[in-house]
């Protein structure tokens, strides 16, 4: 049943979310709000369900078997897991980067395409892959050898074409998971850069272990742990500098500063 | 216990604050006390024993600093590392009014005082309990008493005034006074200032606890009209 968002200046929202894995809850009673064209960091211990929470927003949990969805994902007015939506045309209006760079064993140029192929796209290629990579500050590195193998590329620039890849199918939100967990500390400083550059644009969720990350790169930043039924709530959310400087909740002070045992 | 060098770093530093804060309180009493005996062999240590507060002053500050770069610290951490740099930085501050006012018992000498000076060490022994009051206040976390202490900023603000009043009318009275009641008024500006430093240590043991920055100081117009 479509609902109309509360304040246009959200780009997703979830209401009462919870998700379970068969019988066990991993996430619970989630309200969050994020805000359009910002980056919003989700942090909290292993095991507090900021990944669930990040791939419920697209569905990507739909692919784990078991997985089961109660309350609402708003995007544009509409719960994407009310019946008639389509998840593949979700996954495409918010798309997703994951842990590990996973370009394709093909060409640069074809990792860039590919998901507008299959998209049906109809308008000039080579300008949408340039565009693309330019956009995920990946063109100068690149565009003498679109044809040689993505694969050989360094693990930043992979994940930079990851981006390019999810850039090319025109997203509104780009979900990322541990996004520069495998990478080096300029590479890592890189995507940052990137993200806050393509945040004129895009919204960016992302979920990473790394507080420095989150306190560098995002502008709201959403805290999670596990309650007594070891189901994954959001703790505090707020501006990621009084987040920071000035958490209210306990337990969010505990766990930035390190106590959290 | 995660984190427990962190913790015995940032305890360490703490208890180096208040180590400081009796040495500064120690010399601001001790300077009025030698200008009040005219023992000018007394000032002459204190002005170079002030290099010592200055030095221990950077080496703390650095080591902050090196805590914060190498720690990455957050929320209350972070508050309370950033207020002992600014700590450090008033105390310093009281430190060279004291050596202000060793010096002003040099340039004195030994001429004999224009009158017998009373109430700068009430001034002095106040604004030090204050400096005392307002590390405690930082040690315990204790707002309720970083909010109180400000207003025995009063008293000293009074004082001053009275001392401010008295020396102008020595040099209306007697032109021959007018250099050393200068000086001497110095030395009462140094201490109404030391406490004004207080209320900035105040302000930031509020900060500490609550994250507020807050003004504390709020009635100071009477001293500014003074000049």
């Amino acid at each position: 049943m479509p609902e109309a968002v509360r304040d246009g200046d959200y780009a997703i929202e979830t209401r009462d979310l919870s998700v379970y894995y068969g019988d066990f809850q991993a996430i619970k009673g989630i309200d969050l709000a994020v805000r359009r064209r910002q980056i919003t960091a989700l942090i909290g211990p292993s095991g507090c369900g900021k990944s669930t929470v990040l791939r419920a927003l697209n569905r990507m949990n739909d692919l784990i078997p078991g997985a089961r969805v109660e309350g609402q994902v708003v995007f544009h007015g509409q719960n994407v897991y009310a019946p008639g939506v389509d998840p593949v045309e979700v996954r495409r209006r918010i798309g997703m980067v994951f842990q590990k760079p996973n370009p394709f064993p093909k060409s640069i140029y074809e990792n860039v395409a590919w998901g507008v192929r299959i998209n049906g796209y109809r308008g000039n290629m080579d300008e949408l892959v340039e565009q693309s990579l330019r956009q995920a500050a990946l063109w100068d590195e690149v565009h003498d050898k679109l044809q040689e193998s993505a694969l050989a590329l360094s693990g930043g620039q992979q994940q930079r074409l990851c981006i390019a890849r999810v850039i090319a199918v025109k997203p509104e939100i780009i979900l990322m998971d541990e996004p520069c967990s495998a990478l080096d500390p300029i590479a890592t400083l890189k995507i940052e850069d990137l993200m806050r550059e393509l945040a004129q644009d895009y919204t960016f969720i992302i979920v990473t272990h790394n507080m420095q990350q989150a306190a560098r790169v995002s502008d709201h930043t959403a805290f999670f742990m596990i309650d007594q039924d070891r189901a994954g709530t959001l703790v505090e959310y707020g501006p990621t500098a009084q987040l920071f400087t000035t958490p209210r909740d306990k337990r969010t002070e505990d766990y930035i500063t390190g106590r959290f045992g | 216990m995660l984190r427990q060098k962190f913790d015995e770093e940032l305890q360490r530093l703490q208890d180096e604050v208040l180590v400081l804060g009796s040495k500064v309180e120690k010399a601001l009493v001790q300077s009025v006390e030698q200008l009040t005996q005219q023992d000018l062999a007394a000032s002459r240590r204190l002005i170079a024993g002030d290099r010592l507060i200055n030095e221990r002053r950077y080496t703390l500050e650095a080591e902050t600093i090196a805590l914060i770069t190498t720690q990455q610290p957050m929320a209350g951490d972070m508050r309370l590392l950033a207020a002992i740099l600014e700590i450090l930085t008033e105390m310093e501050r009281i430190g060279d009014y004291a050596k202000g006012i060793a010096r002003i018992n040099l340039s004195i000498g030994d001429r004999p005082l224009i009158k017998p000076i009373v109430d700068l060490p009430v001034m002095a022994d106040k604004a030090g309990a204050m400096l005392r009051k307002a590390l405690d206040a930082f040690i315990h976390r204790d707002v309720a008493l970083a909010r109180a202490i400000p207003r025995q900023d009063d008293e000293i603000d009074a004082l001053y005034n009275r001392v401010f009043r008295e020396l102008l009318a020595h040099i209306i009275a007697n032109a021959g006074s007018l250099e050393q009641a200068t000086y001497l008024l110095w030395a009462a500006h140094n201490l109404e200032r030391t406490a004004d430093r207080v209320i900035n240590i105040c302000e930031r043991v509020v900060y500490t606890v609550t994250g507020e920055m807050q003004e504390l100081d709020v009635d100071d117009a009477d001293i500014e009209s003074l000049g």
